[in-house]
């Protein structure tokens, strides 16, 4: 098991230091001067310009300039932002809590709707309720999500009144920040209403988010459910006498869950994807939003941080997602190395 | 001689297309989105003879009109307009080409370099594979979007680089697929067979191997077409797309969306014409699926 | 009264070219502590009868049965929770593939456990120290050590042997073994076959055995039932049914056994058990059979005297003519 886990980890260097060469190429064949660009519309006078191009490294060998680059972001040091002149990874922590707050609520909606669907689906092979899901599991998955989001908030927002358009929590409410989940430190403040706000604020976002991947965990689920009911030790399972409860959600789903958990997982790099476009509809501050305005802002060295820092949430993930496959599944697990 | 090999090969086709459309035709599903599509192939093929009003003259006597059917709509704009006059059904009979103009590029583009990686990674193997899908897995840790938004960035925004910058993320799946099949198809008696036959490498991997892995190349490319249609209407919508005043699907509704509350049409309709055309893509790609590949049939 | 009683079953599943009889009127009577084996080739529905004794058939299978009981509990009107609780406790099956047939994500232990815990009201601990008592009864060596073991680190015999353990812990009247050692290695199946067998000696309980293996049948079985495209040809103890075959098919089965050959080659049947859409008229065998006559051709044969034959064999093998028809026809 330990084994399997070093030689996973192992597999994630190189993609990592792929992923730092492609973010240390982006700002160097970016069209235009990459000093020029960092000085925005006023110019620099050529004193400056050398002073910065020195300051940066950018008249020193590609070779070296990697390495610093390198050994920077492996301190953190992600540069700083060309527009508020923050350090980068201070500004990606400053969002990243709400990202995480979206997705997470995203992903529960998600397991909570598409895994049990998907069960019932397949143990109802062929009835008018697997059908329905299906359809509905089909058009969730070919969805545009960006005007999905803007549907809903046609529906609940503009003709129903029920939700507000855009935000984390009403301007009425002021309070710390201590885990950056708007719904916890709402609750945390203890401020009246507070809590009910951060949730109405989040409703829409995490359904617009979650659809996709709900969509694609009840068809997976279905078709993983259907392939482990047909094997022999669910036979076993009937033989024994078992509950039916007993034998779908221990004996198949266990089996199932092999296969669902490695769908969940890749579901974080699509929901990544998504959050940039659902955290632009709603006007979502977290780092979905933050990539699309840098790039419009030519903020290339938030781009250039954000892109490795995301790419890394991603790989770390799926490690997570290779661990805990490892853990549910005996035949990883009992190997020694 | 040659004439009946010919005809044998050309009935063993018949046989097999006929095999196929027998299983294909059994899912009402796949059947309607078969119909579908070919009914956007015309209207796209057909766009400016069918379309009532130009895609992008404006037209400020008539600006955000409703549809016919609502108040204040008439007929002569059966959706309605959009804020500066031009008429929304026209926009989407001519938005129809663009959604799928980018499906075909982008499969075009991500199937032939994804092949061409995927085979020869399968085939040479070593430390040229290792490589090769090192660079795949860097590709694929990047979520899709953003790094179609980063190679947009450089890029410069548009159209055409929206596709490139799809292309190159959907590449990875088809390289993939690929030398998966190679390797497994490698090991197959046939090919050892041409080997002993002396074929050549070209020939083993082109004309030997290449072929009998098709058919999950065929039901990805579907599924990569649905897709690729919304990824693309999604740089049109961040305003990294396709650039007004192009009809494109996503670019109308990145449009639209000031007038989100005012005018519901606006942002409704092409939306619709996203869900229906990539919704009938995937009904296809499932009939396809089971049709080509009984192995990974639903049910 | 006997312990299991079946009358009429049959076994229809509907199928996309319409309904396919896989058990065709069966009817068994096994009594306590007996053993019976069912032999046949593959697609003769032995199985397929025992599944829907169990209730182990899918929901495309249709199951109509005149009477079909255990223990004189009639088991067709029974709900369906109430037939789980009979299954795995008064009667028990053991699978012809003991690999796929232990669940890969738990423990031996926790499979075996899991039965007691269903049915017997014992301790944790009591659970424990029978699930050891069990594993050392079917031939496990350490068997504090193989119940922490998941399937995935036993061999083919071992896992049957689990399987076995399995399904005696909660001491059932009846257990069926359906081929249990046809996917197991020669040395192993003997092993496998004694074990089934001094098992069923101690305890007590009836044993059904199917197989289609006729050299098994002659090792363990007291009596056996010949099965044939879903209908019962031949039904008899089994010293009789060696001696003197009754029914053509029998007797090609026996001539098939590489024992009894005389010949340098060994005799086969030729052709196959007909599927769904090669259904004979007359008797389902009279394509194969060596002696079939116009009669056998278009009229079923029933049963008489345990044989479902025109035209029976004697104790020489030939064919007799109780009812004329040979005469009739002209055959000598």
């Amino acid at each position: 098991m330990f084994q399997y886990f070093l030689n996973k980890l192992a597999t994630t260097i190189p993609t990592f230091l792929g992923i730092s060469l492609i973010a240390f190429a982006f700002i160097r064949v970016l069209p235009g001067d990459p000093i020029m660009l960092m000085a925005g519309e006023r110019g620099v006078t050529p004193e400056r310009y050398e002073e910065l191009a020195t300051q940066f490294g950018f008249d020193r060998p590609f070779y070296i300039q990697y390495k610093d680059f390198l050994l920077n972001i492996l301190t953190g040091d992600f540069g700083q932002s060309f527009v508020t002149k923050h350090p980068v990874i201070d500004e990606f922590l400053a969002r990243f809590p709400a990202t995480l707050e979206l997705s997470l609520s995203a992903m529960f909606l998600a397991v909570l709707v598409g895994l049990p669907a998907g069960i019932v689906a397949a143990v109802k092979r062929g009835s008018w309720f697997d059908h329905t899901l299906m359809g509905i599991s089909l058009t969730g998955y070919s969805m545009p999500v960006f005007w999905l989001g803007l549907l809903l908030i046609i529906l609940f927002s503009s003709i129903l009144g029920w939700t507000p358009v855009s935000g984390r929590i009403s301007l009425l409410y002021y309070f710390d920040i201590h885990t950056g989940f708007m719904t916890i430190d709402a609750l945390m403040s203890g401020q009246k209403g507070a809590f009910a706000s951060a949730v109405s604020h989040l409703i829409l976002p995490a359904i617009t988010l979650g659809t996709i991947p709900m969509a694609v965990i009840a068809r997976q689920t279905r078709s993983a459910m259907l392939e482990v009911l047909s094997e022999d030790y669910v036979r076993t399972a009937r033989a024994k006498g078992l509950s039916t409860f007993r034998i779908i959600g221990l004996h198949a789903f266990r089996n199932a869950l092999i296969t669902v958990i490695t769908v969940i997982g890749l579901q974080i790099g699509v929901l990544l994807a998504g959050a940039i476009l659902t955290e632009t509809i709603f006007a979502w501050p977290g780092i979905g939003k933050w990539m699309v305005d840098s790039i419009f802002r030519r903020d290339y060295q938030v781009v250039q941080g954000g892109l490795i820092l995301i790419s890394s949430i991603v790989i770390l993930v799926n490690l997570t997602v290779d661990l805990l496959y490892g853990l549910i599944n005996p035949r990883i697990r009992q190997t020694r190395g | 001689m040659s004439t009946t090999t010919d005809v044998a090969s050309a009935s063993a086709t018949r046989r097999a297309f006929d095999e196929f459309w027998h299983y294909f035709s059994e899912s009402r599903e796949a059947v309607a989105g078969m119909v579908f599509m070919i009914f956007i192939i015309l209207v796209a093929i057909l766009a400016p003879v069918i379309a009532p009003h130009s895609p992008i003259e404006t037209n400020t006597d008539f600006l955000r009109k409703p549809p016919a059917w609502q108040d204040g709509g008439s007929m002569q704009f059966l959706l309605g307009t959009d804020a500066v006059g031009r008429d929304i059904l026209s926009r989407l009979i001519h938005g129809s080409r663009y959604s799928l103009l980018v499906g075909c590029i982008v499969i075009f583009l991500s199937l032939t370099f994804g092949i061409l990686l995927g085979v020869t990674a399968g085939y040479f193997r070593g430390f040229y594979e290792t490589a090769v899908m090192r660079v795949m897995d860097v590709i694929l840790s990047v979520p899709s979007l953003l790094m179609a938004l980063v190679l947009v960035a450089i890029l410069g925004p548009g159209l055409e680089n929206a596709m490139i910058a799809i292309a190159v993320t959907y590449t990875p799946h088809f390289v993939r697929l690929s030398r998966a099949q190679v390797i497994s198809e490698a090991k197959r008696d046939y090919v050892m067979a041409s080997r002993i036959a002396g074929a050549g490498r070209f020939r083993l991997m082109a004309i030997t191997i290449l072929p009998n892995c098709m058919s999950p190349l065929i039901v990805q490319s579907t599924l990569s077409f649905s897709t690729a249609i919304l990824d693309a209407a999604a740089l049109g919508f961040l305003g990294m797309g396709a650039q007004p005043p192009t009809p494109e699907w996503g670019t109308m509704l990145a449009e639209a969306r000031e007038f989100i509350t005012s005018a519901w049409w606006m942002v409704t309709f092409p939306g619709l014409a996203i869900l229906i055309t990539v919704l009938a893509i995937n009904l296809m790609g499932d009939g396809l699926r089971d049709a080509l590949d009984p192995k990974m049939k639903r049910s | 009264m006997a312990l299991l009683e079946i009358k009429n079953l049959t076994v229809e599943f509907s199928t996309a070219h319409g309904p396919f009889r896989a058990v065709d009127n069966i009817d068994l009577s096994v009594d306590a502590g007996e053993l019976v084996a069912i032999v046949g080739e593959s697609g003769s529905g032995k199985s397929v009868s025992m599944l829907a004794l169990m209730g182990l058939l899918p929901w495309t299978a249709k199951v109509t049965a005149d009477r079909m009981a255990l223990d004189g509990k009639e088991l067709t009107e029974m709900p369906q929770d109430q037939r789980r609780r009979i299954a795995g406790k008064d009667m028990a099956m053991i699978f012809q593939e003991p690999m796929t047939s232990l669940n890969p994500c738990f423990t031996v232990g926790f499979q075996i456990n899991e039965i007691m815990k269903r049915h017997l009201s014992l301790t944790r601990q009591e659970r424990d120290k029978r699930a050891v008592e069990l594993m050392s009864l079917v031939g496990i060596p350490s068997p504090e050590s193989r119940l922490r073991a998941f399937p995935h680190q036993l061999s083919g015999g071992m896992s049957q042997r689990v399987m076995i353990a399995m399904m005696i812990a909660c001491n059932p009247r009846l257990l069926i073994a359906d081929e249990p050692t046809t996917a197991l290695d020669v040395t192993i199946q003997a092993q496998i076959l004694e074990l089934l067998a001094s098992l069923q000696q101690d305890t007590g309980m009836a044993l059904v055995l199917i197989t289609h293996d006729m050299g098994v049948v002659a090792e363990v079985a007291q009596r056996v039932i010949v099965q044939y495209a879903g209908q019962q040809v031949e039904s008899r103890n089994v010293i009789d049914l060696f001696d003197t075959p009754k029914h053509p098919y029998t007797q090609a089965l026996l001539a098939a056994l590489p024992e009894r050959a005389t010949t340098q080659h060994l005799p086969s049947i030729p052709g196959v058990v007909p599927g769904q859409l090669d259904r004979p008229d007359g008797c389902l065998f009279n394509p194969r059979c060596q002696y079939a006559i116009q009669a056998c051709r278009h009229t079923p044969p029933g049963i008489q005297n345990g044989v479902r034959c025109h035209t029976p064999l004697n104790a020489q093998g030939h064919p007799t003519d109780p009812m004329g028809l040979r005469q009739k026809e002209g055959v000598s």
